[in-house]
């Protein structure tokens, strides 16, 4: 095979990479660099919008802030949860199948659809939450309240994608050799000490990927806060992608829109690559 | 004998044959929906659109969620394709993405959807991109009816490009049976030492709203409360912010503009009199029901229309959702004026006027048009037509949560609500007289028309959002909605904004 030929065969997947990733990226580059909206076309402005968003525009970091908070909280919540169900049913236990099908189900449900259901539960005047929470003399403000609407949101995330940390961090568990266990069963060590000195460390490069997989999925919430609160009250569960699309899909802001977006993607790049290297300092130290 | 029987079954049948009545059996027996009147004659109406065939044509239409708008959208599309032949395809969006979900293809110089449905104020930023309506539907017999000041609505430049579906203005609704009860009456004096009445102020609303608010006031064992209100960021409550800032903010004797200054262009939204309106409205989540401050249109028409509440204003739609017959309060409930003041804002002096003053909302309502690319444009007018005919408005009229409202002169007539829908007359005529009123004030507000309307809307939604949050104070929720106003306004140029506006300021200004 010659040097022409190989490129002819390399065309095909080429082709498909930079329609549906390279050109985009670029595309979003050049949008951002325009004042594209519903009374100009795609004019060059030069850095106009990054300028903007630097300098005059305080509601995106602070719903940058927010999402780090949610996506953290949320992420840190599921590994424990999923860590907790996946060692749950590691081990014999009775209805072992039922509950491994049961844990995933939340992931199986569609989160737009779950998330008005949630929304109907915390109805605070409609809802059943608040109808049985009214006998003990209590009716929270689950969505009307700044800080309670986070935590619905956040338990709301945590339900729908536990299942998923739960299923990568059983598969993690099964794939296990046992003769670490065996010899800490020899040693006597405790179900704790096991625990923290076998299993965990045993499973810490399976965390690790887990754990980056969901914050990068965490860190584009945006259908949850949609339906559920639609970034309110105020602004207090606004999250980046979601002023994002309020900018360029509401109001129509597009090349600001995406000097936005553009900008959002290089600090997840960063902040992600350098969680992705904190975690594996702290978590794979030999 | 003989000859007389014989006259007297010509004539019979004849009018069983060529009267409405003869089509009102004919077209109500398959469409139910008109079956308080049967079709109705016009140029739209059942019999003429039967005539058209549409076969192996697709008509595509973005409309908004269902039930409000979208339901009678996608009923009159399949009673069009039954009618027709034609496919029609429905697809519904939220309220909020209405406007991007047209603009993105338009601005690409595509037209996935043959017709798209949007509020009235967006008519600027659309009309490039819609087909004027043509002559043949502008003589209907159905546009006739329409009235002077919708078809100005619609219009722009003397052309209109939005077909008339809907006419909406803000009023108050109230629960007849208590504010007019003397018992409740009697109460409320002893315990506030203040007349139960029609509130005219919006301090008296949200006096009697707090009063009301909590406790079981109708004895049907549940709690009831003050009022109704969109306060739901996404959700149009930038109208209902402006309903309740007229009353403070628009003054007769200072015409040259309401949102703006329009010779300097600077936002009037942080003056004192929108200030003291958005005070008023933190006020109001306390007199709301619990979660209120996250309802939207569609919670407030069933929160109102489904009895829990003493107050509501806004769009009619939780009027006529009260007034259906379905409904526990039908024949309980009344329209007034919105609440005024009794002081205004004099933007010129920078001084309050102690004089009372109220001031209509003429919200205007849905527009719809058909996209200048669309390639089935006759098809997609015939649809809008038969939408809006006799017979289909009629029926749209009585279902509160339809979202069509008034907007042909024969809907002023109180006989159509008392005869058809079973409206007590007396709440029929104060219906009916509210909204001729508004028609006739000269102190009315319209809504901003302006290039890049959303961005303005959406500054007011989330400013005033954050107030409602307790995020920010008033005055500093509308300084910052200011601060964004000007903005908007230098990105979109001042001239191209004045221009616009100078449109609805003649308006206001009763000078068109």
């Amino acid at each position: 095979m010659n040097f022409k030929q190989k490129y002819v065969f390399l065309f095909p997947g080429l082709f498909v990479l930079i329609g549906i990733l390279i050109f985009p990226i670029i595309f979003v580059v050049r949008l951002s660099l325009s004042g594209w909206n519903s009374y100009n076309g795609l004019n060059f402005i030069g850095l106009e919008n990054y300028i903007r968003l630097f300098t005059d525009d305080p509601r995106f970091w602070q719903s940058f802030f927010r999402l780090s908070f949610l996506s953290v909280t949320t992420v840190v919540l599921q590994y424990v949860i999923g860590f907790a169900l996946a060692h749950m049913v590691w081990k014999d236990i009775k209805f072992q199948r039922f509950f491994r099908v049961l844990f995933l189900i939340p992931m199986m449900t569609t989160p737009v659809i779950m998330t008005v259901i949630w929304r109907t539960f915390f109805h605070e005047s409609l809802g059943p939450v608040n109808d049985i929470l009214s006998n003990f003399g209590m009716s929270p403000k689950w969505l009307t309240d700044p800080t309670l609407a986070k935590i619905t949101v956040i338990i709301v995330e945590v339900w729908q994608w536990t299942p998923f940390m739960f299923l990568l961090l059983l598969a993690g568990l099964l794939s296990l050799p046992k003769e670490p266990f065996l010899a800490a069963a020899i040693d006597g060590a405790s179900p704790i000490r096991k625990f923290i000195y076998v299993t965990f460390p045993l499973m810490a490069p399976i965390s690790i990927g887990a754990i980056i997989i969901r914050l990068i999925e965490a860190s584009k919430i945006m259908d949850t806060v949609y339906v559920l609160t639609s970034g309110g009250p105020g602004t207090s569960t606004e999250t980046s992608s979601f002023y994002i699309f309020i900018k360029g899909l509401r109001e129509f802001q597009m090349g600001y829109a995406a000097s936005m977006s553009f900008t959002y993607l290089i600090i997840m790049i960063i902040s992600l690559t350098f969680i992705a290297k904190g975690l594996t300092k702290l978590l794979l130290k030999d | 004998m003989k000859i007389i029987k014989t006259c007297l079954s010509a004539v019979i049948s004849s009018v069983l044959i060529f009267s409405p009545m003869a089509y009102a059996d004919k077209w109500s027996d398959q469409f139910p929906h008109i079956k308080a009147t049967g079709d109705i004659p016009g140029d739209c109406s059942y019999e003429e659109i039967s005539k058209k065939n549409y076969k192996g044509k697709t008509l595509k239409i973005n409309t908004h969620a269902v039930p409000v708008i979208g339901q009678p959208t996608a009923l009159h599309a399949e009673q069009f394709a039954k009618l027709t032949g034609a496919t029609v395809d429905v697809t519904h969006t939220p309220a909020g993405d209405l406007y991007a979900k047209a603009m993105v293809p338009f601005k690409a110089g595509q037209a996935p959807y043959d017709i798209v449905f949007g509020f009235s104020n967006f008519i600027n930023d659309w009309r490039q991109y819609l087909a004027p309506v043509p002559k043949k539907y502008m003589n209907s017999t159905e546009m006739k009816d329409v009235t002077k000041s919708h078809v100005g609505v619609s219009s722009w430049d003397g052309t209109m490009y939005q077909y008339p579906v809907d006419g909406d203005r803000h009023y108050l609704k109230y629960r007849k049976d208590v504010i007019d009860n003397p018992e409740m009456q009697k109460k409320y004096k002893a315990d506030t030492g203040k007349e139960l009445k029609v509130p005219t102020t919006w301090k008296e609303y949200g006096e009697m709203a707090k009063y009301f608010n909590g406790w079981d006031w109708d004895g049907d064992g549940e709690k009831e409360y003050g009022s109704a209100e969109v306060m739901k960021k996404d959700d149009l409550m930038f109208a209902a912010f402006f309903s309740r800032s007229v009353a403070y903010a628009k003054n007769p004797r200072t015409p040259g503009g309401f949102f703006f200054d329009l010779e300097t262009m600077k936002p009037n939204i942080n003056n004192p009199g929108f200030v003291e309106a958005l005070t008023d409205w933190v006020e109001a989540t306390k007199y709301v029901p619990p979660g209120g401050i996250n309802f939207g249109l569609g919670d407030e028409i069933g929160s109102f229309g489904g009895g829990q509440t003493l107050f509501s204003f806004s769009w009619d739609d939780a009027f006529i959702a009260a007034m259906q017959d379905d409904s526990p309060i039908k024949n309980k409930v009344g329209a007034a004026p919105l609440p005024g003041s009794d002081k205004v804002w004099n933007r010129v002096s920078g001084k309050w006027e102690n004089k009372y003053n109220q001031a209509p909302y003429i919200v205007w309502g849905w527009a719809v048009g058909v996209a200048k690319k669309s390639k089935v444009q006759e098809m997609a007018f015939d649809y809008l037509c038969f939408f809006s005919n006799g017979a289909n408005h009629q029926a749209d009229l009585a279902i509160g949560n339809f979202g069509v409202n008034p907007f042909k002169n024969s809907d002023f007539d109180p006989n159509l609500y008392i005869d058809t829908m079973g409206w007590d007359p007396e709440i029929a005529n104060s219906y009916t007289k509210t909204l001729k009123d508004m028609e006739k004030s000269k102190n009315r507000v319209f809504p901003l028309r302006v290039r890049g309307v959303f961005e303005f809307t959406s500054a007011v939604a989330t400013g005033t959002s954050k107030a409602l949050a307790g995020q920010l104070s008033p005055q500093e929720a509308l300084d910052e909605v200011a601060k964004e106003w000007e903005a908007i306004v230098s990105r979109v140029g001042k001239k191209n904004v004045q221009e616009d506006y100078a449109v609805g300021v003649k308006m206001e200004d009763n000078k068109l």
